[in-house]
This record gives structure tokens, sequence and C-alpha cells, in this order.
């Protein structure tokens, strides 16, 4: 796997203009759940530990250090997307008059 | 491998892993409202889950039963903390998350570059590189980030710890780090001096956030999650991985735009939140004249009458509504006030609570409609025309000391203007300072009374006198 140096890095200055992009559209009233989601996203580590720990001939280093590095991945993951769906649940906004509780907001 | 060959087709894993990333700036995307956040979770994780399923296709994964115990490891703790974590508690539970991550970076370097040594040849640059800075930097994270946890679990101090020397002791091992990267880069293989790059980053991760005190921690866990990006990044060059290196960038530069945030919210530049151990000195400073001004003290009888009667009220909630758990108290206390026709909003300083948005979370817990949580340039105009501004547990954010008073250590720091409102009304256990030690202008204002005791009994109250006021 010899990956093409430049395409790597086009890929990650574009990816990183984008985030800004994104990200500066978050209103502050959501940071908390940003910042749990981004931890849920950077459990794409999880992905480097896979690799490490499948590979055929890994041996006992790269196997402990690789099944702790998907084991924190996978926290990451599990742990980041479940808690910003529970903060997530919480923000509703406020009830029209007649309206029952838990509708949808209009928008 | 001859089964399903198709599936393991790089091109198609390649594809998947696109889809992926796609989903998760859609994800992003769908944070910019509350009302489809929800969804942009839910798109973001699908995201994952495809670029799990897509790696685990890959070729050169072939043994599944160790991949198996740590994914199951992992999933039972983090679906358990995720459900059993406290609203209050989500700053350790957002740092904890990040230094996990980045130790699993740092790991993954390890591995690799363990993996590669023995192999002939050497090994090419444009792997070498971002296999060090990712294992620095996810080094500097992991350990970085335990210590936030640490201080924000009060596990140790909140306060910042200095030692004579410690700036030096900082600067001697970012140089010995960097000199370490330049000469394994410089194609020295030693795994002994790889190890020592990793320990040395560990320490420094751990000196870098010892002299961070409690209140300065949005900006260092925004920081902190910058890190575990940037290095989740560097492991995707390693792993010459798109998915990897998309997802790294994105959270990088959440965190990174997140720092800058806190810190313009703060006025304070990153540098000087980790080297200038904010709050240490003066918490302990002399006492001035100001101690022995005198303050309008008043009883939640008198509080309630003005509540009660006025047309409009703001709350202003800091870190101390958390410590109390008075989030719901308030929102009784709210409920009241609009039955009789009050108009009640909350007034969200940038940096209130211990990490970004923090107090928004706690409030929407309580049944805070989002509509009512006001950002602070959004509401700052509204002060004028507010019957009452009722200030919980929040200090330093509104004292106008730093509008006016150019010696004081907090000027030119964006505040609310809860002076300004027709009646103040702080709710506070004592008229000890705040965290950063600065005497807090507003208590002695001509317009400001205070309600001394715990803010959730003091609201408690309140409630109780709304009802029969």
């Amino acid at each position: 796997m010899s990956g093409d140096l430049i395409t790597e890095i086009t890929v990650f200055v574009l990816a990183v203009f984008v985030g800004f992009e994104v990200i500066s559209k978050v209103p502050t009233m959501l940071h908390t759940p940003l910042m749990s989601g981004t931890n849920a996203i950077h459990g794409i580590v999880l992905l480097g530990g896979l690799i490490v720990v499948g590979a055929e001939g890994a041996d006992t280093l790269s196997k402990i250090a690789g099944t702790v590095a998907v084991a924190f991945g996978t926290i990451n993951i599990v742990g980041g997307f479940l808690v910003t769906d529970r903060m997530l649940e919480m923000f509703k906004g406020r009830k029209k008059p007649g309206e029952k509780p838990g509708e949808k907001d209009a928008p | 491998m001859i089964v399903g060959s198709f599936l393991r087709d790089i091109d198609f894993i390649n594809s998947a892993y696109l889809v992926a990333s796609v989903l998760f700036i859609l994800g992003i995307r769908g944070l910019s409202h509350p009302r489809t956040a929800r969804q942009g979770n839910i798109l973001a994780s699908i995201g994952m889950l495809i670029a799990v399923v897509a790696t685990l296709l890959h070729p050169d994964v072939e043994n599944y039963g160790l991949i198996a115990v740590g994914i199951a490891i992992g999933a039972v703790i983090g679906a358990v903390s995720a459900r059993a974590v406290k609203m209050t508690a989500m700053p350790q539970m957002v740092a904890l998350f990040n230094g996990v991550g980045g130790g699993a970076v740092a790991l993954v370097a390890l591995s690799e570059y363990h993996e590669l040594i023995p192999e002939p040849g050497e090994i090419p640059l444009e792997t070498l590189l971002p296999t060090l800075l990712a294992c620095v930097i996810g080094a500097v994270s992991f350990s970085g980030s335990l210590i936030a946890f640490a201080k924000l679990q009060e596990l140790m101090t909140g306060r910042p710890i200095v030692f004579p020397g410690n700036q030096f002791v900082n600067g001697a091992l970012v140089l010995g780090i960097v000199g370490l990267i330049f000469y394994l880069a410089t194609g020295e293989e030693s795994e002994g001096l790889f190890v020592l790059m990793l320990c040395a980053a560990l320490v420094f991760g751990v000196l870098l956030i010892i002299p961070v005190g409690g209140a300065d921690m949005p900006v260092v866990i925004s920081m902190l999650n910058a890190f575990t990006g940037l290095s989740a990044a560097g492991a995707g060059f390693v792993l010459d991985n798109n998915s990897l290196i998309i997802a790294g960038s994105l959270v990088g530069s959440s965190g990174t735009l997140l720092t800058i945030l806190m810190g313009r919210a703060m006025n304070r530049s990153l540098s000087n939140v980790l080297f200038s151990a904010f709050g240490s000195a003066v918490a302990a400073g002399p006492a001035g004249e100001a101690e022995t001004r005198p303050v309008k003290d008043v009883t939640p009888a008198d509080v309630a009458t003005m509540l009660a009667y006025a047309d409009k009220v703001i709350v202003v909630p800091g870190y101390g509504l958390a410590v109390a758990q008075a989030q719901h108290s308030v929102r009784e206390l709210a409920d009241e006030l609009e039955k009789r026709g009050v108009e009640v909003n909350y007034a969200i300083h940038p940096v209130a609570g211990r990490m970004p948005g923090h107090m928004n979370v706690l409030l929407a817990e309580a049944d805070v409609p989002y509509d009512a949580l006001k950002e602070m340039d959004e509401i700052n105009p509204d002060f004028p025309q507010t019957d009452v501004a009722l200030v919980i547990g929040a200090n330093d954010v509104t004292n106008p000391a730093a509008r006016s008073n150019e010696s004081s250590p907090i000027y030119g720091m964006p505040i609310l203007d809860v002076d300004k409102a027709h009646q103040v009304v702080v709710l506070k256990r004592s008229m000890n300072p705040g965290f950063a030690g600065i005497e807090n202008e507003l208590y002695y204002g001509e317009n400001t009374v205070m309600l001394f005791g715990d803010a959730k009994d003091s609201v408690t109250k309140l409630v109780g006198e709304v009802k029969t006021a």
C-alpha cells in the first residue's frame, strides 16, 4: 500500500476547509453535543486498530496494542454516538399553545 | 479471500469510505439546528458503521478473534458510560473520550512502527513522519486528557499546579521530542528511541495541563479535542486511509474552531491559558477595600415579589448552578413565572460551565425549551429593558469591571451586561470571590441585591414564594 502523498494531503486540506465551513454553522447551544459527536467520529481510529490486529502474522506487541486500540476506538464510537443522542433528545422547542407535549415544533 | 472477492475489493472498500465520509459531513451539518441535530448524529453513526464493516472486509484484515474481543469490551464500556453519565459530568466524559481516542492513535502508531522496523529497506518518509507525529500528538492528547479528566472529576485539585522551572522543563521536553522525531525521521531505526519519544510525549501532556485552572477547561478540552482529531488524521497518512484522514481533519477543525471561540470569549490567547496559571496567585490575594463595602442582602420573599410582578426576567446561569444541581428548580421557577405572564429567557455566556455549550445541555435536560436559551450577543441588547436579571452561580462573566476597569485581569473579556437590568438579583453561596479570585463589581451596584445560600435551596424557596405572591 503505497499511497499517493500529494493526493492524501489534498484530501486532508480540503477536509479541513469543509470542517471549518460546516462546524462554523453549529450554534453555541449545541457545542457540547458537537464535541461528544466529534469524540465519536475520531473513534474512526478503530479502523487503524482493526488493520493492526487483523493482520496475518501480527506479533504479541501488535496484538496487545492493536486490541487495546480497537477497544478504545469502540468506546469512542459507541459511547460518543449514544451520549450525543441522549443529549440531543433533550433539546426541545417551545410548545405552541394547543400542541401536545412531545410533538415537534413547527419549522 | 476467495469468498466475497468483490466485497474485499479495494475499490469497493474505498467507495464505502467515501460514503462514510460524506455521512460524517452531513451528520455534522445536521448539528446546525436542534431540530435536525439528532438525525445528523444518526447519519454520522451510520457512516461509522459503514467504515467499520468495510475495514473488516479489507484483504489485510484476517484475524477476527482479537477484534471481536476488543470491540466487545469497548462496546460494553462505551454503552454503559454513555447511559450512566450525568449531564453535569459531560466535560469529564468528553475529556476521557478525547484521551481514549488519542491513546488509540498512539498505540496504532507504535504497532505500525514496530511492524515496519524488521522489514528490509528504509521506511519511506511519507509513512515514517506521520507515524512519529501521530504517536506524539496522540500521546500528548492521551495523558493531557486524563489530567483534565482528573481535574474535572475532582480526583485532583482543580487549581493550577505550578512548580519552579516548569516552563523550562516543558521547553526541554519539546526540544527533546522534536529532536527525537528529527533523528528517527532521518532514517535511524530504533524502537527504544521511539518508545522514549512516546514516554516524553506522555510526560509533556501531563505537564502541559496541570498548570491550567478549572475555569479554563473549556479552552483546554477543545484543544485536546483538536489534538486527538489531528492525530487520527496522521494515522490516516500512516495507513493510507482516506476515511481516517477526512474524519480526523473534521474533528481537528472542530476542536480548533472551538478553541478559538472559547479563547475569544475569555479574551485570552491559548498560550495565556496554558502558561499563565490564571487564578493561582490572585486567589490568596490581599483583602482589599472592596470586601468591606456593603452589599444589599434580601430574603426570598423580597425576590419573589420582584419576580412575580416583573414583565421580563432573564436568568443568568453559571457553573454554580450545575454544582448545586439547581437546573430543575430553575425550570420550575420559570414555569411559575410564565403562568403569571412573565417572559423568562436565559442568557448563556459562551464559557459558562466547564465546556463549550455545557449550560445549554443542563437546561435542556431540565426541559427548558431551546428557543429560550439566548447567546450573549443576542441577549445583551435586552438587558436595559429587563425588569429582573437573576444571576445563579455565574460570576466573572457578569463582572462589569471587564468593560470599565483597565486594571482588572479580566478587562476586555466580553461579558453579559447584567448590570444594565433594572434590578439585579444575585444568588450566591457567600461573598467568596469567584474562581479567578476577582472581586465582582456587580455585587456592589445600586440596583443589585444579594440572596445568599445554596442555589438549589434558594430557587426552591423562590418557587414557593412566587406561588403565594
